[in-house]
């Protein structure tokens, strides 16, 4: 029983879980959107009082922030409790796609190339990380959402904007991963 | 404590995301390199129940708690934005390997320099705000 939840939690049951905490979020008169949380963060910290962007009511999207506390907590069970501690099992071939780039094969869920404090604190790793987020919190905007608001939530609704949005996260991601990597990496 | 139930959601959301090892900037380079089913089976497999389930609560009416209908808010009708903003979602996302939920899971989990990457989703999102009326949508 315990290795069973110590195990990665196949994909079937993952995917059936999220669905659930989709129709929760519903049912409680809600939605699934986890980027809003940024915008309200930004709102929350006065930004309002500069850009109008910034100028709602985000009290009432408390619900959602309590939503990313939560995330945050879950987060920390999983790896307190629930965790065996063994590395992500990757398949093979990305495995040597990604030594290819000067990746170690992983020994925990993320690369210490990467997220190591050595390599964030580098100027490289620092911009990588800084970049990254840059973008994603940018184009979840400028998109109206990101992979639960759209993925999720806009697909099962069966959005024609939410599709293209889809579409728009693959395309950036493979440009990404096959154009950019191998100048960066 | 009204809120206690979406704090409970937000932990169940992140032990899933944890233990589907979907917060992992590896199982994010095996699904844009297309090597695995795992990613697309989790997005997959809530999608379709997904849609399942929107078609059932649009068909039989259903309601929220409290009695009020649920209702969908369709997206604006556009392209650009969609393309342009997810386009750039999808270069970050391949880059840090965590679209925003797992950005905060991997904190939990005790990847602190994820802080950096949400810091800047901030920055970002801040930027949008400032030059919104600027961009094409």
């Amino acid at each position: 029983m315990s290795e069973f939840i110590t195990q990665t939690w196949t994909w079937w049951f993952s995917g059936t879980m999220i669905a659930a905490i989709m129709f929760f979020l519903l049912y409680f008169g809600r939605y699934f959107g986890f980027s809003s949380n940024l915008r309200t963060i930004c709102a929350a910290g006065g930004l309002g009082r500069r850009v109008k962007f910034f100028d709602f009511n985000w009290k009432s999207q408390t619900w959602n922030l309590v939503f990313l506390a939560g995330a945050i907590i879950g987060g920390f069970i999983a790896k307190e409790f629930l965790s065996s501690g063994e590395p992500v099992q990757i398949s093979q071939a990305t495995v040597s796609d990604l030594q290819k780039l000067g990746f170690a094969a992983p020994e925990s869920l993320q690369p210490a190339e990467l997220f190591s404090l050595e390599s964030a604190f580098s100027l490289k790793g620092f911009l990588i990380l800084a970049l990254g987020g840059l973008m994603v919190g940018f184009g979840s905007r400028y998109a109206g959402g990101c992979t639960s608001g759209h993925a999720i939530s806009g697909l099962s609704n069966l959005q024609l904007p939410s599709l293209i949005a889809v579409i728009g996260f693959f395309l950036g991601g493979l440009v990404m991963t096959f154009l950019i990597f191998p100048l960066i990496f | 404590m009204k809120f206690i139930k979406f704090l409970l959601l937000g932990s169940l959301f992140g032990i899933l995301m944890a233990k589907s090892e979907a917060i992992s900037w590896f199982r994010i380079q095996e699904m844009f390199r297309f090597q695995s089913f795992h990613m697309y089976g989790i997005i997959g497999t809530a999608v379709i129940l997904g849609v399942a389930g929107v078609a059932l609560i649009k068909k039989f009416n259903i309601r929220d708690y409290q009695g009020n209908p649920i209702l969908f808010n369709p997206k604006d009708k556009s392209t650009t934005r969609y393309l342009a903003g997810g386009f750039i979602f999808g270069l970050g996302w391949a880059l840090s390997g965590a679209c925003p939920g797992p950005m905060v899971v991997n904190v939990g989990y005790g990847f602190l320099t994820m802080i950096i990457v949400f810091f800047f989703a901030l920055v970002g999102t801040y930027l949008y705000g400032v030059i919104k009326n600027q961009l094409p949508h």
